[in-house]
């Protein structure tokens, strides 16, 4: 996660990472600041609202997910660039239980608790690029691009 | 805690969303509008959320059980003053929000509750024969400037007297 590039671009091509930053997701009203941040990030990027809009609801649910079922986490989010496109990629980190089952996970509807089951699911539609790390015990990552159009 | 203001106005309640709300004072939205529902005995709540930069799953749920439990209440909810770029976002999400419904502006959301419920407006000047309307009400030449009522006159028992008052 803190390496300066990656091959990941819209294109396959070399990433370049910039404005790195992280910050906890402890609390509800860090929630409320992640959405904030993440705001601001995609106004650097240069995103339209619409895309500014998804890549913020996105970030919204899975911070949430960090707090309520990861016991809490971090937030890291950087602006990426590929040749001359920009991004935000951010990357929600928590050590809590993990995801048994992914696939089940990534259903819409699907939820162990009270939720709609939208958040993984849904928040996967808003961005470009989406990758999920989880194992029983082991806690869970999911990372996020968005790409300026 | 802050806590969202209610404004109630004639049998209307009002709710402006103005902050980025954090997950418990949505919760706590919920229960002050059942509240203040039963309480004034309201007809109709507007909730604009013409302020708010992102609906996501959270306050979407909030949303449909406002307008599940107004419902139950003998309410109805219209939520005013979505922005385009987060109704396109929550198609996209995937949120239904089953039962809200939704207009572009405030004076829409009021015409869209007037169809559905005999709004009363404090400067209504038929205010203060509330009563007498609401048991004549079957009177098709009802006075000009009063809301159609959308149900049957006799479907709500006329509130004590007073109860639009303050
Ligand atoms: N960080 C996480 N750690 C452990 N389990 C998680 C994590 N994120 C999601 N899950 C599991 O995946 C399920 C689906 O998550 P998703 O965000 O899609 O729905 P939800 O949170 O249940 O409801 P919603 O987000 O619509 O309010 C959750 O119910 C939970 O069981
Ligand atoms: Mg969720």
């Amino acid at each position: 996660m803190s390496a300066a590039r990656w091959a990941g671009g819209p294109a396959g091509g070399e990433v370049t990472v910039e404005q790195t930053e992280r910050h906890p997701i402890t609390t509800e009203a860090d929630v409320v600041r992640v959405r904030q941040v993440v705001r601001g990030l995609a106004v650097t990027a240069k995103m339209s609202l619409v895309d500014q809009t998804k890549v913020v609801t996105a970030a919204s649910e899975l911070a949430r997910n960090t707090l309520v079922y990861g016991g809490g986490g971090s937030m890291t989010v950087d602006i990426v660039h590929s040749g001359r496109r920009r991004g935000l990629r951010a990357v929600f980190v928590d050590s809590g239980p993990g995801i048994p089952d992914l696939d089940l996970a990534l259903t819409d509807g699907w939820t162990s608790g009270s939720g709609l089951g939208l958040g993984l699911s849904g928040s996967r539609r808003l961005v470009d690029d989406f990758a999920i790390e989880s194992s029983p015990g082991a806690g869970t990552t999911v990372r996020v691009v968005k790409w300026s159009r | 805690m802050d806590r969202i203001p209610i404004l109630k106005m004639g049998n209307l309640l009002l709710v402006s969303i103005q902050v980025d709300l954090q997950d418990q004072l949505a919760l706590a939205l919920q229960d002050d509008l059942s509240e203040r529902i039963v309480q004034t005995g309201a007809r109709g709540v507007l909730i604009d959320i013409s302020a708010l930069e992102i609906v996501d799953s959270f306050i979407g749920r909030m949303l449909s059980t406002i307008a599940s439990l107004s419902r139950l209440l003998d309410a109805e909810t219209v939520v005013v003053g979505m922005r385009p770029a987060v109704a396109i976002t929550l198609v996209e999400l995937g949120l239904h929000m089953p039962g809200v419904r939704t207009a572009l502006t405030l004076e829409h959301g009021l015409a869209l509750l007037g169809a559905e419920v005999r709004v009363r407006l404090p400067e209504d000047e038929s205010f203060d024969d509330l009563d007498a309307d609401l048991t004549e009400a079957a009177d098709p030449g009802a006075s000009p400037g009063q809301a159609v009522s959308g149900r049957a006159p006799t479907g709500r028992p006329a509130p004590a007297e007073g109860a639009w008052t303050g």
